[in-house]
C-alpha cells in the first residue's frame, strides 16, 4: 500500500509537478517581491524625503535605529503623503527627519507601531536629546482591526469562490455528473450563471454572518455606507467567482486543479495588501498588483470602511472588477467543457 | 413511408492514435429495441456517446427521425450512462425534481418512482444506494422527459442477477409502452432477452447485424452435443461425424441435432450425462471472431 500510494504520487504529473513546483514559486516570489533582502516586517516613514530609497547614514535617525535588522525605511517627500500611508497602515511608524526633537508619529491600534515605537527610543537612549517627541495623529487614524478586517474578509471571499467554483466543477467533471447534465436540454451559458449567481449570493451571505459575528466581539468602524460596502462586495464577489469559473472549464483532474487554485491564490492573498503593504516594494511587484482582481476588491473596501468614500469615488475599481468578470465569464463559457 | 428514427451513416471516431469507431452504418426502426453487442473495448460506448452528441465525431452523418440533429434532440431522447454521478447531498427526490426542471415535457414523478420502483429510496441520498437502485435512478432519469428514443449503456454491468433480472423486466415494460431503445452490452444473455435487432461490434466496426435468432441460424446452425468421453468405446476417428475432445468430453458439432442422436444411438454410443448446446450469440461471436465476448 505505502509502495502504491508513492506510485500514484510520482505517476500523477500534474500533481506532482505542483508539490514541487509551488513551494519553489511561493519562496522564488517572495525573493523577488523583496528584491533579494529578508522580508521586512516593519516599515518606517521618513519624509521629507526626495525619493523613497533614502541614503540613511548621514541623517538625523539614531545610527542603532537604522542599523536594526527588518526596519524598512521608505522615504516620503512630504509629512501629508506620510500621514495618509501611516493612516492606512502602509508604514507602521512615521519620522520626520528634519526635527530636533525628533518628531514622530504612530497609530496607537497598530501592534507594528508599538514594537517600532519602542525601537526608536531604545535607539536615542545613550545620545540623543531625549526619547524623541511622539506627536499626536489628526483625527486618529484608522485602527489596525479596521484596516485588517475587511482584508480577511476578502481573502475569505476569493478562498471559497475560487475552491467553491473552481474545484467542484471539475470533480463534477471527473465523476461524470457534468456529463448526465450535458445529455439534458441545459446549455453550458445556464449551467455557469446557475453556478455563479449560487456562489455569489452564499459569499455574501457568509460576508455577512461573519461580519455579524466580528461586530458582536468588536465594533467595525464603517465610515462610509453599508450598502455602498455591499455593492462594492457583489463586484468582488462576481469577479472572483468568474474567476473560479475560468480555472474550471476545462480538466478532470483535482490535483491539478488545486494547485492551480493555490498558484493564483497565494500570490494575490500576498500581493493585493491583506496582510501587509507593498509599501517600498519594486515598482514591477507594485503593477502586477493592479492585475489581481483582490487588489481593487480590497482597496475599494478599504476606501468605503475606512474613508468614507462614497460608490463614484471607488468607480474605477468597481470598473475594473467588473471588466475582470466579463473576460472571465466569456473565456470560461468559450473554453468550457462538459467531460474534458 | 416514415424515415427511421434514427440513422447511422459512416461514423468514424477518431482519437489520436486510437480509431474507436471505425466506419459504422445501421438505421433503427422506430419501436424497437437495438442492441450493439461486443467485447469491452470494442467501440460501443464511444460509438453510442457520439450519437448521443456527447462527444463530436470524427466523420460520419447521424439523422434523427430523417433530419440532422436539431435542438429538439435533446428534448426528445433519454440516456442512461455507463459511468456517471449525480450532485451531491441530493435526494433521490430532489434529484428527479431537479431533472424535470430542465425539460419542457415531464413525466410525472409518482409514475417514474412507479416504474422504477423507486418507493423505498425516494429520501435516500444518492450516493447512499446500492448498485442496482442506483441504476433505476438513472433510468428513471432517462425516462424523466418522456423520450421517445432511450439510450443505454450497459444497463445490468455490475449487478447481481436478480437486480439484473429485475432491470430487464422494467426495460421490457418501457418498450411495451412503444419506446424505440438502443442500448449496448457485452452480455449475450441481455442482447438475447432484450433486442430485437443487433450489431455485433468488434474493433470499432460492425461485424454482422440482423436479429438475434436469425444470427445465430445465419452463422451457427446446428448444435454441440456433449458427452463423457469414457462413454465413448470406439476409436474416435471411426465416429461418422467431426468431434473434438475438450475437458475429457467429446463435443460433437452436428447441423442437425436430431440426426446426430440418432447416429449416436445407433453406434450404441452410452449417452448418460450428455448434454446438447443450442448455439448463441456468444457462439456467433466466436465464429465470427475467434474470440469470446468476455476475452
Amino acid at each position: 500500500m505505502f509502495k502504491a500510494r508513492n506510485y500514484e504520487f510520482f505517476r500523477d504529473k500534474a500533481a506532482f509537478g505542483w508539490n514541487f513546483l509551488f513551494p519553489f514559486l511561493i519562496i522564488a516570489g517572495f525573493g523577488i517581491i523583496f528584491g533579494g533582502r529578508e522580508y521586512s516586517g516593519f516599515k518606517v516613514g521618513i519624509f521629507p524625503a526626495a525619493t523613497a530609497s533614502v541614503p540613511l547614514a548621514h541623517s538625523s535617525l539614531p545610527p542603532k535605529f537604522v542599523a536594526t535588522r527588518h526596519l524598512e525605511f521608505i522615504g516620503l517627500p512630504t509629512f501629508e503623503e506620510g500621514l495618509e500611508k501611516l493612516k492606512h497602515h502602509r508604514v507602521d511608524f512615521l519620522v520626520r527627519l528634519d526635527s530636533p526633537s525628533r518628531q514622530y508619529w504612530l497609530l496607537e491600534s497598530s501592534p507594528k507601531g508599538y514594537i517600532v515605537e519602542r525601537l526608536f527610543q531604545a535607539a536615542l537612549i545613550p545620545d540623543g536629546p531625549g526619547y524623541g517627541e511622539k506627536v499626536a495623529v489628526p483625527g486618529g487614524g484608522i485602527r489596525y482591526l479596521d484596516w485588517l478586517f475587511p482584508g480577511i474578509l476578502a481573502m475569505n471571499m476569493m478562498f471559497s469562490a475560487l475552491w467553491g467554483v473552481g474545484y467542484i466543477i471539475v470533480r463534477y467533471r471527473k465523476n461524470g455528473a457534468l456529463k448526465r447534465l450535458k445529455a439534458t436540454p441545459l446549455t453550458a451559458f445556464e449551467y455557469l450563471t446557475a453556478q455563479a449567481l449560487s456562489r455569489i449570493l452564499l459569499l455574501i451571505f457568509s460576508l455577512a454572518v461573519v461580519w455579524l459575528g466580528v461586530e458582536l466581539i468588536f465594533s467595525i468602524r464603517v465610515a462610509g455606507s453599508y450598502l455602498d460596502l455591499l455593492i462594492v462586495f457583489t463586484f468582488g464577489a462576481m469577479s472572483l467567482t468568474s474567476l473560479g469559473l475560468l480555472l474550471a472549464a476545462r480538466g478532470t483532474s483535482e490535483e491539478f486543479t488545486s494547485g492551480l487554485v493555490n498558484f493564483i491564490t497565494w500570490p494575490m492573498m500576498f500581493l493585493s495588501e491583506v496582510w501587509f503593504s507593498l509599501e517600498g516594494a519594486p515598482q514591477w511587484v507594485k503593477s502586477f498588483s493592479e492585475l489581481l482582481p483582490l487588489t481593487h476588491l480590497l482597496r475599494a473596501v478599504r476606501k468605503v470602511m475606512n474613508d468614507g468614500a462614497t460608490l463614484a469615488e471607488v468607480g474605477s475599481e468597481c470598473g475594473v472588477l467588473f471588466g475582470v468578470t466579463l473576460v472571465c465569464l466569456v473565456l470560461g463559457a468559450a473554453l468550457f467543457s462538459w467531460n474534458d | 413511408m416514415t424515415p427511421p428514427i434514427l440513422e447511422v451513416k459512416n461514423l468514424v471516431k477518431r482519437y489520436r492514435t486510437v480509431t474507436a469507431v471505425d466506419g459504422i452504418s445501421f438505421a433503427i426502426r422506430s419501436g424497437i429495441c437495438f442492441g450493439l453487442l461486443g467485447p469491452n473495448g470494442a467501440g460501443k460506448t464511444t460509438a453510442l456517446e457520439v450519437i448521443e452528441d456527447i462527444i463530436p465525431p470524427t466523420s460520419g452523418e447521424i439523422l434523427y427521425n430523417g433530419a440532422p440533429k436539431s435542438a429538439s434532440f435533446r428534448e426528445g431522447i433519454g440516456i442512461q450512462f455507463q459511468h456517471t454521478s449525480l450532485l451531491n447531498f441530493m435526494t433521490v427526490r430532489e434529484t428527479l425534481l431537479i431533472f424535470q426542471r430542465l425539460y419542457q415535457e415531464t413525466e410525472r414523478i409518482e409514475r417514474l418512482v412507479e416504474i422504477c420502483n423507486l418507493h423505498e429510496i425516494l429520501d435516500k441520498m444518492n450516493d447512499r444506494i446500492s448498485g442496482g437502485q442506483a441504476q433505476r435512478l438513472m433510468l428513471a432519469l432517462a425516462l424523466i422527459n418522456r423520450p421517445t428514443l432511450l439510450f443505454l449503456d450497459e444497463p445490468s454491468t455490475g449487478l447481481d442477477p436478480q437486480a439484473r433480472r429485475y432491470l430487464w423486466e422494467i426495460v421490457r415494460r418501457i418498450k411495451a409502452e412503444g419506446k424505440t431503445i438502443i442500448l449496448t452490452t457485452h452480455s449475450m444473455d441481455e442482447a438475447e432477452y432484450l433486442c430485437d435487432e443487433i450489431a455485433i461490434m468488434d474493433h470499432g466496426r460492425i461485424i454482422a447485424q440482423g436479429a438475434p435468432a436469425e444470427l445465430v441460424a445465419r452463422y451457427c446452425a446446428g448444435g454441440t452435443i456433449s458427452l463423457p468421453l469414457a462413454n465413448v468405446r470406439l476409436p474416435l476417428a471411426e465416429l461418422p461425424f467431426p468431434s473434438r475432445e475438450v475437458n475429457g468430453r467429446l463435443e460433437i458439432l452436428t447441423d442437425r441435432v436430431n440426426e446426430g442422436l440418432e447416429q449416436l444411438l445407433a453406434l450404441k454410443i452410452d449417452l448418460d450425462e450428455m448434454t446438447v448446446h443450442s448455439p448463441n450469440l456468444e457462439d456467433v461471436f466466436l465464429y465470427l471472431t475467434g474470440r469470446t465476448l468476455r476475452e
